[in-house]
């Protein structure tokens, strides 16, 4: 692609801000401050991580078990927000679809992140022939939507949760190719990079020990704003059968056919697993954004 | 400009060759092919039988040979024959297309109509409460999924117009209203979602363009407000906002794939999942290139409609 706009990619070079200066802490009371939206946004991830981690404690009822006396109850002290068609209780379902959200959203990210960064890597540093096949290469797999690409990846590797977390890596690997790659190009002309040569360093190892960390900035705001992606998609996967298989409670599945045939008896069976993943996503597309201003400087006010 | 159009034209045919490949692997890595689906029903399988029908539908040759085939069928504009329907596949895809594209068409236009204005107006009022409203209520709709969106709306009509949407597809030429409503909810569910991208784009835009010198030149002559923003500023900074609706496009159709099933809408991307979820080869082989092609000019028409609208790309190239 010859021409990006002014927000692609390419703006994600070298963070700038020098590290370890101030305390986490006043970092961390500094970036409230800034940015209460950014803030709000870490809060909100902070309470997914909690729910996906503590799910056992926090449930109510066992998530998968059937309770034919009590289907389709609306909100009770007895299920807080109600139960799904064959009575499972909907509160224990989120919580515990919290933990599958993380564990796929979390895994195909750094999983997608880690691939496309060392692609980016070696074919930034490389440059030349390497880079430009590497490029062709990350073109074909960027060619088709990431809902398509992960739709037929899934429908071919079969239903299983590390199946799901490698059909959404595998569309994560050239948008993050093409961001560390960018912040590595410019990284390559430091000076520190040529006496790294002058000494006789082999390349390898300057790739991956004076390159690599530079690009650590840059990386962790990629995850960040992928993260929202791949919960999403992983919703999608889910509500179309081809996701997470039962008995795993998943929001996206929560929301399928049988949500949606029941939807106007008990509107609640749609409400909340929705609800669920649109906080969950809010939070990291808030919180990657606030990120990226604050680790990319020249992007401030922008 | 005419080896750059060659250029890039070279490499639209490479990549849409690697992606042809890629896709072929992909679905031969599959577990289970058409005669399995078509088998699990019966619950029993004469291998004879099932041999017949590998052979009838050239799933016995070697994967090199089905490749050469797919390509040769692509070659002269035959699509092959759907599994499924035993009907040639091109009978089933023909119907699907205009109801995607007005699909797609409509939700660009809703994207462009809720984006653009939003990212001025946030550009303008760069850090005043209005920019945080339009920042939150667009970033909202970057992380609802738009199939949910769909239900909410759907559902929302049901219960507070007690309206329940048509559940099936009605033709435009049957009844031209219903047809209207039917495609503009989920344009809306879709749209929304990608008008977030087009917003955020705008106001990054604007914001720079509001800084250049020209733009202080326009107000110090005394030039009324309005005409600065809406006439000077966006005219430039519009430039990455039409490369954006172009990579929009593959967004709205990997957007369309969901929304399509919960609307109950028979376009191309309801049919893919189906035909996925049958191992309907030549359908799915078919529909997935349909859509790397759709992606791929619509990436290119952009880059080379850039460098028309871009003095200074033109230059550069």
């Amino acid at each position: 692609m010859a021409v990006r706009p002014v927000g692609a990619e390419i703006e994600l070079a070298v963070p700038s801000r020098p590290v370890g200066h101030a305390s986490t802490l006043t970092t961390a009371v500094r970036f409230v401050r800034k940015k209460p939206l950014g803030a709000a946004g870490g809060v909100l991830m902070l309470i997914m991580l909690l729910t996906g981690l503590l799910a056992d404690v926090l449930q109510t009822h066992d998530p998968i078990a059937t309770d034919a006396s009590a289907t389709l109850v609306r909100s009770s002290d007895a299920h807080w927000l109600g139960t799904d068609h064959l009575g499972r209780d909907i509160f224990s379902r989120i919580v515990h679809g919290a933990r599958v959200s993380l564990i796929v959203g979390i895994g195909s990210t750094l999983l997608g992140s880690v691939l496309g960064g060392i692609v980016g890597l070696l074919s930034g540093y490389a440059g030349g022939k390497t880079d430009l096949i590497a490029q062709r290469l990350l073109d074909i797999l960027q060619g088709l939507p990431l809902l398509v690409l992960a739709l037929v990846m899934s429908a071919s590797l079969g239903p299983s949760i590390p199946n799901v977390i490698i059909a959404i890596s595998i569309p994560i690997v050239p948008r993050a190719a093409r961001i560390i790659r960018a912040s590595v190009l410019s990284i390559r002309e430091m000076q520190y990079i040529e006496a790294a040569r002058a000494l006789g360093l082999r390349h390898l190892r300057i790739a991956f020990r004076h390159v690599l960390p530079n690009t650590v900035g840059p990386f962790i705001v990629l995850c960040t704003a992928q993260l929202g992606a791949a919960i999403l998609v992983e919703a999608a996967l889910s509500f179309l059968g081809l996701g997470v298989p039962e008995p795993y409670p998943s929001w996206g599945r929560m929301l399928s056919v049988s949500a949606a045939e029941y939807a106007q008896k008990a509107p609640h069976l749609v409400l909340y697993p929705g609800i669920a993943i649109s906080l969950a996503v809010f939070g990291s597309n808030l919180f990657g954004d606030a990120l990226r201003d604050t680790l990319d400087p020249r992007l401030r006010g922008a | 400009m005419k080896t750059y159009i060659a250029q890039r034209l070279g490499i639209a045919v490479l990549t849409l060759f690697g992606m042809s490949v890629v896709i072929f692997v992909l679905l031969r890595l599959a577990p289970g092919d058409i005669v399995d689906v078509l088998f699990s029903a019966a619950g029993y399988v004469n291998p004879d039988e099932k041999q017949a029908i590998l052979q009838e539908l050239g799933l016995d040759k070697p994967y090199w040979q089905q490749y050469l085939d797919w390509m040769r069928q692509i070659m002269v504009g035959d699509l092959g024959k759907s599994y499924r329907y035993d009907l040639p596949a091109w009978q089933i895809i023909k119907p699907l297309v205009p109801v995607t594209i007005e699909l797609a068409v409509l939700a660009t236009i809703v994207s462009v109509v809720l984006g653009v204005p939003t990212g001025v107006i946030s550009a303008v009022r760069q850090d005043s409460a209005l920019d945080y409203v339009l920042r939150v209520f667009s970033l909202a709709g970057l992380s609802m999924p738009s199939f949910w969106l769909g239900m909410v709306i759907i559902l929302s009509l049901v219960s507070w117009l007690a309206w329940i949407p048509p559940l099936t597809y009605v033709g435009p030429r049957e009844n031209l209203w219903l047809h209207t409503v039917q495609f503009m909810l989920p344009a809306l569910a879709v749209g929304y979602r990608s008008s977030a991208l087009i917003m955020r784009i705008t106001r990054s835009a604007m914001l720079e363009v509001l800084r250049e010198d020209y733009i202080r030149t326009a107000w110090a002559k005394g030039q009324h407000g309005r005409a600065v923003v809406w006439r000077h500023a966006l005219k430039n900074a519009v430039l990455p906002v039409v490369t954006v609706i172009g990579i929009e496009f593959a967004f709205l159709i990997g957007g369309l794939v969901v929304t399509e099933t919960v609307f109950n809408l028979p376009g191309v991307a309801r049919f893919l999942v189906e035909a996925i979820l049958w191992r309907d080869y030549p359908v799915v082989q078919n529909l997935v290139m349909f859509i790397a092609i759709v992606v791929i000019v619509s990436n290119l028409v952009v880059d080379l409609l850039y460098g028309v609208l871009d003095p200074r790309v033109r230059y550069a190239s």
